[in-house]
């Protein structure tokens, strides 16, 4: 019945992209507009003794130096952390750090320098003379804990928080119960920026006369945005602050937080009553956006010697950085350790977790936040144990699969599992990747002399979070339904107000598929808006693969409630009864059963709610409907990804030959833009394996703050992925979809992981830690 | 210590009193009010800033407004003609090449100075040919099938 979901309809909104006419924060240029940098603290760990901005003031072109006392006393807060977990100490984070306070990470925010252009603002900064009083950092999520350097006076052990999930004696007792445990012990999952290609940026102007603030900021989610600078950071109360996220170019989760900028940016609007502009350097973003993973884990597997895994026992340290981001504490937790199980049925399972502030930038959700890290640590885990027992890697994974009649099924580490059918992946995964081909070239360049590596995964995600009452025991102060506001104009056509975000996701088409076959009319009779407070309903914005599951959810009960009305409208008009009459989505009419020709049209009928000439009694006019959708369950999500590579014996580079990768991500709106977010995030995923590290020296000082120095996916890296789908509706949200935004990261990277390291086993290696550069293989096969 | 720079944008003449160091990226964004040429990582590995400086593909980031007095600039904006996309805007929007845009302007100016370079550029050849410019969003993989597609389409 559908006529538009299902197809690959092109973007809406590539036109303005193609032709260079993105509306991104940088591009604002108001009259007067006023250019604002940041001095940044160059030392990891240190004391601010003083700050002496006279000489920084008195350049020409300088119109005002601001520091943390001054934003202080100006009624700027702290910056909240908006997830709290039991027994969870939240160190204090400004804005701007005050002098006799300390800077905790390099890039720590020490003034902030006004100037009638961006060059005069940053010449200003030099002229900034701040005496510190250098102390030792404290580094390593795990080292942290016992490094004996205090970083914030009330968390003497640098410990945030501990949290844990699962039965311990169900684990111990499964592992007494294998005939062989595998261990990887002090297992690292790699410190990452995010690195969209736009830096943050933004923007802000004051109305004197209305006391209104407009903040434009490169932000996933506006409205939780303004919720935190009202409640919080900035006192404007919210009617009076409207916060717009244009534009914006990437996010991959980096732009959910709450940031300094957006504090410090508007107060010096206001303070100065001209309209000022913040954005990044690449440097400047590489050291402040909240970066990604950074864990170190030790896991236990418990496997028989026919494969059944009886047991997973994982123990973590999770790096938060210097403070604690807005969501940092729920990626190592709740999004976490209940995903240990995988695919898998296992009887005992333990995760514990503690959560570690070190001198560094701080820690939050990056694309697959906590799933990738849960993804890694097991198939990890599972690729030794099945050569420890000699067994295909895949058949070992089938052996242990959640059965497809057990759905919905509750994992023993609190979820449940909507649907899937794993079994069917893999079938899908052997049948394009030519499986036991593959083995068989494989085993051939072997034969050759080579060093060739299968790798195999299977991986889960929990997207589209979460109920909003399951959050709020979590430790959430914020719920995780999403809203939709349906105008059906006069004319007949339509206006749509989602609270989802799109930052490169395609939302302005797939969603207006979503409401053209809701309501029977062509995708170009639709418009969707997203962005900004003033024009769209609270909204919870983008991130956690939701936008459609619960975005698009929320659309289809705002579409339902447009139709009932109309229904309504149309058996008035048409003299009949409700039950009688039909509304054709396929054509966008109402008409009586039996008797097709005695219809109403949509635009009628629209026009005929504003007219209100001829409504029935007691109906209000207008065609106008909104929906809050409070989502049941999360969506799960689910992909089979093989890599094949070889290895260079001579220098330990890394061919990636082969990609196959199956997702089963439910029904699908548009098919081209979910095969672009399962490619697009595996290339992600292999950036973490193969190329990625936000790299710190021991004295906590980054060492990756540009791209000639981190090092980013470029395109003669990568063959053509192959990619295919198989369809488990969820059943639990009416489009029956799952999150698709970060399959690919999850799997990709312990799929080219296992694939180098069985390259390389046949030299004795087990193991060796991300990323797998040419440097590092080439030293473990050398035996350095 | 201003100096007077003459940079022909899209075919219209820009003159501006600027500093030295300004940037050319700087120059086109700031000073003309062109904002499509977006500035990704300054340090002129992106990309996202390419614009085409008297026919070659330049990195505006890393040149100065100084440098490019006198020449003839096209950017993203000058690319469209008559209201008809390049071929090599419409093969990204054909192939789904983008996903938030922000390094599409510097990959289409990229892509098709190396068409020019390279009519029959291999996808190998493409692929390296991209060197230069990152995208965090595609994989790069429809923006390899969209260089294919305006290659195809620029040798009819």
């Amino acid at each position: 019945m559908s006529k538009l979901v299902g197809q690959s309809i092109k973007r809406k909104e590539d036109p303005r992209f193609v032709q260079g006419k993105g509306s991104y924060v940088a591009n604002l240029n108001i009259a007067g507009m006023a250019h604002l940098a940041l001095k940044r603290s160059p030392h990891a760990h240190a004391k601010i003794v003083s700050i002496d901005t006279s000489k920084a003031a008195a350049l020409p072109g300088v119109i005002a130096v601001f520091t943390g006392q001054d934003l202080i006393d100006g009624g700027c807060g702290k910056l909240p952390c908006g997830w709290n977990v039991p027994n969870i100490k939240v160190p204090t984070r400004w804005a701007i750090q005050p002098v006799g306070d300390k800077v905790r990470h390099v890039g720590d925010t020490i003034a902030a320098v006004v100037a009638e252009s961006r060059y005069i603002a940053q010449d200003a900064l030099d002229l900034i003379e701040v005496e510190y009083e250098v102390l030792p950092a404290s580094l390593g999520a795990k080292a942290t804990v016992t490094s004996g350097i205090v970083i914030h006076d009330d968390l003497p052990d640098n410990t945030s928080y501990p949290w844990a999930i699962g039965d311990l004696p169900a684990a111990e007792a499964g592992l007494s119960a294998a005939d062989h445990v595998v261990e990887l012990k002090d297992l690292i999952n790699t410190r990452l920026i995010a690195n969209a290609m736009e830096p943050r940026a933004a923007a802000a102007q004051w109305s004197e006369m209305t006391e209104e603030m407009t903040l434009w900021t490169t932000s996933q989610n506006p409205h939780p945005i303004r919720l935190l600078l009202s409640a919080f950071t900035l006192g404007i109360p919210e009617h009076k602050l409207r916060v717009i996220s244009p534009d914006v170019g990437g996010g991959f989760g980096s732009k959910i937080f709450h940031y300094p900028e957006e504090i410090i940016t508007p107060w010096i609007a206001r303070k100065l009553n001209r309209p000022v502009k913040w954005v990044a350097t690449r440097s400047e973003a590489s050291m402040t956006d909240s970066q990604g993973r950074d864990h170190v884990s030790t896991i236990k597997v418990g496997v028989k010697n026919d494969g059944t895994i009886t047991a997973i026992h994982i123990s973590t340290h999770a790096d938060q950085g210097a403070y604690l981001s807005t969501f940092a504490p729920l990626i190592p937790t709740a999004l976490y350790l209940t995903l240990m199980t995988g695919l898998y049925k296992v009887p005992g399972v333990y995760g514990e977790v503690w959560g570690t502030i070190t001198n560094t930038t701080p820690v939050d959700a990056y694309r697959g936040a906590g799933r990738p890290e849960a993804c890694y640590a097991l198939e990890r885990a599972i690729d030794v144990a099945a050569r420890k027992i000699n067994m295909d890697p895949i058949a070992l994974r089938r052996k242990n699969f959640i059965p497809a009649n057990e759905f919905p099924y509750q994992t023993p580490v609190a979820l449940q599992y909507d649907s899937g059918d794993y079994h069917k992946l893999f079938d899908k995964l052997e049948e394009i990747s030519d499986y036991n081909g593959l083995v068989a070239k494989r085993d051939a360049a072997r034969a050759a002399g080579k060093l060739a590596g299968i790798g195999v995964v299977g991986a889960i995600e929990a997207s589209g979070p979460a109920p909003s009452k399951v959050a709020g025991a979590l430790g959430g102060a914020v719920g995780f339904w999403e809203s939709a506001v349906m105008r059906v104009h006069p004319s007949g056509k339509v206006s749509l107000m989602t609270g989802s975000h799109s930052h490169g996701q395609g939302h302005e088409t797939a969603f207006a598929q979503v409401v053209a076959d809701e309501l029977g009319i062509g995708v170009n009779d639709v418009d969707i808006v997203h962005g900004d407070t003033a024009k769209i309903p609270f909204g919870m914005g983008s991130y956690g693969s939701r936008s459609l599951n619960v975005g698009g959810s929320a659309i289809v009960k705002a579409g339902e409630k447009v139709r009932n009305k109309m229904l309504k409208i149309a058996a008035h008009q048409l003299e009949a009864s409700e039950s009688d009459l039909v509304y054709d989505r396929e054509n966008g009419r109402v008409y009586v059963k039996g008797a097709p020709s005695k219809s109403k049209a949509f635009g009628e009928l629209a026009f005929a709610a504003y007219t209100a000439h001829n409504l029935p009694d007691g109906l209000e006019p207008g065609m106008e409907e909104q929906s809050f959708y409070d989502p049941a369950n999360f969506t799960f999500p689910n992909s089979a990804h093989i890599a094949y590579v070889e290895v260079d014996k001579d220098t330990g580079e890394v061919n990636l030959q082969k990609y196959y990768a199956v997702d089963d991500v439910g029904n699908v709106v548009n098919p081209m833009i979910v095969e672009g977010q399962i490619v697009g995030g595996i290339v992600q995923g292999i950036g973490q394996a193969l190329y990625e590290h936000g790299a710190y020296d021991a004295d906590g000082q980054p060492q990756t703050l540009t791209f000639m120095d981190y090092a980013m996916p470029k395109a003669q890296f990568f063959p053509r992925f192959e990619v295919a789908r198989t369809v488990t509706p969820s059943p639990h949200n009416p489009l029956g979809v799952k999150g698709a935004g970060e399959m690919g990261t999850i799997a990709a990277t312990p799929a080219v992981a296992n694939a180098v390291m069985d390259a390389i086993a046949p030299l004795g290696v087990e193991h060796i830690e991300l990323p797998l550069t040419p440097q590092r293989i080439w030293k473990a096969i050398n035996k350095i | 210590m201003n100096h007077t720079v003459t940079i022909t944008i899209n075919g219209v003449k820009h003159t501006r009193e600027v500093e030295p160091r300004t940037l050319l990226a700087s120059f086109i964004r700031d000073h003309v009010g062109l904002t499509g040429t977006n500035v990704g990582c300054d340090t002129s590995q992106c990309g996202a800033c390419t614009v085409h400086v008297d026919g070659q593909a330049v990195k505006s980031c890393t040149v100065l407004a100084v440098q490019a007095d006198g020449s003839s600039v096209t950017t993203i904006e000058g690319m469209a003609q008559g209201g008809k996309l390049h071929a090599v805007q419409q093969a990204f929007w054909d192939q789904h090449g983008l996903q938030c845009g922000y390094c599409t302007p510097g990959m289409i100016m990229s892509i098709s100075y190396m068409l020019k370079q390279n009519p029959n550029a291999s996808e190998e050849e493409i692929r390296h040919g991209l060197e230069g410019n990152i995208c965090r969003c595609t994989g790069y993989q429809n923006i390899v099938k969209a260089a294919l597609q305006a290659r195809e389409a620029l040798s009819n």
